[in-house]
């Protein structure tokens, strides 16, 4: 195996990793951001524009950790800094 | 297939500055919504009842509340500035829909610009409303010791608006670029219907998030 393949099997497995993981703290934060919201939303149908716009923003929040993840998974297999190294 | 994710296509030099894509798109952007914005103001000025002025009318009544509701008071210079931000995004991210256009803000350069704005006008707003000690006060607070954790909070919130925006359209964007290669014609139809809700959902999210910014900059140390 050439370096030049091993760089290749360790980002692609970085990435699928790094997706993988992220992608299951966002669903479970999302998750319990949507359950509290629609708790809320039950409680005080009166406050619904507010909660709803609260409920986006954090949504967004806790999504962007996904986010971040996904940039780094496209880094690793589009712009591999390390792939050159390999010759 | 047109796989573009950090590279931006140069399409001619003007003297030593390369003029690339994404700085042509967002230049029509802009020229489209000045023409718009335009259309508008006649509209307002000679026919207040053309359907025109009550879109101009909605816009900035919902811009003023959305201040209004997350700030506590009226604020007409940060409505414009969230307005501005919220048009321009909006504008950016639908503009990619268009066949043979890139949106915008799916290029990191952009979206880091538009978060330096963010960055800029949060110091500027606290120092023209607080004053300078008065404003830079709330880095000590409540202790000295977390001057490096408000500095770093700046730092980051800044880095997470301009990577989340960037994250989201460009991603949505590959998706619909990979469903166009592998099925062709009507599949990513729903998909580029969604990408249109996810454009304007994440211009809202930015506008919110530089109100809440800018406005936790201006009523710094009210309510202690």
């Amino acid at each position: 195996m050439t370096d030049q393949t091993v760089i290749a099997i360790a980002s692609i497995s970085a990435a699928a990793l790094t997706m993988a993981l992220g992608a299951i703290g966002a669903a479970l934060g999302e998750s319990r951001v949507g359950a509290a919201a629609m708790d809320a939303l039950a409680r005080q149908p009166d406050e619904a524009a507010s909660i709803t716009r609260t409920l986006f923003v954090s949504l967004a929040m806790v999504e962007s950790t996904a986010i971040f993840c996904l940039v780094i998974a496209l880094i690793l297999l589009f712009a591999n800094p390390f792939a050159s190294l390999g010759g | 297939m047109n796989l573009r994710i950090f590279n931006d296509p140069v399409l001619f030099r003007l003297g030593p500055l390369p003029v690339t894509e994404t700085m042509v798109t967002s230049l029509g952007v802009s020229v489209l919504l000045l023409l718009a914005v335009l259309a508008m103001r006649i509209a307002v000025a000679r026919n207040p009842r053309h359907w025109l002025a009550t879109v101009a009318l909605l816009t900035v009544e919902w811009l003023d509340g959305l201040v209004k509701e997350i700030v506590g008071r009226e604020n007409p210079t940060l409505a414009t500035l969230a307005g501005s931000l919220f048009l321009f995004i909006a504008g950016c991210n639908v503009c990619g829909q268009l066949p043979g256009t890139h949106p915008v803000t799916a290029s990191v350069a952009a979206t880091s610009a538009l978060a330096g704005i963010v960055f800029l006008a949060v110091p500027i707003a606290g120092i023209y409303t607080r004053g300078m000690w008065g404003y830079l006060k709330h880095y000590l607070r409540p202790n000295p010791l977390f001057l490096p954790l408000h500095l770093i909070s700046e730092l980051s919130r800044t880095l997470a608006l301009s990577v989340r925006l960037f994250g989201n359209v460009m991603s949505g964007h590959l998706v619909v670029s990979l469903l166009v290669a592998l099925a062709g014609f009507l599949v990513p139809t729903p998909l580029m219907a969604l990408e249109l809700l996810i454009g304007i959902l994440q211009a809202y999210i930015f506008t919110v998030l530089s109100i809440v910014y800018v406005g936790a900059a201006i009523t710094v140390g009210e309510e202690t």
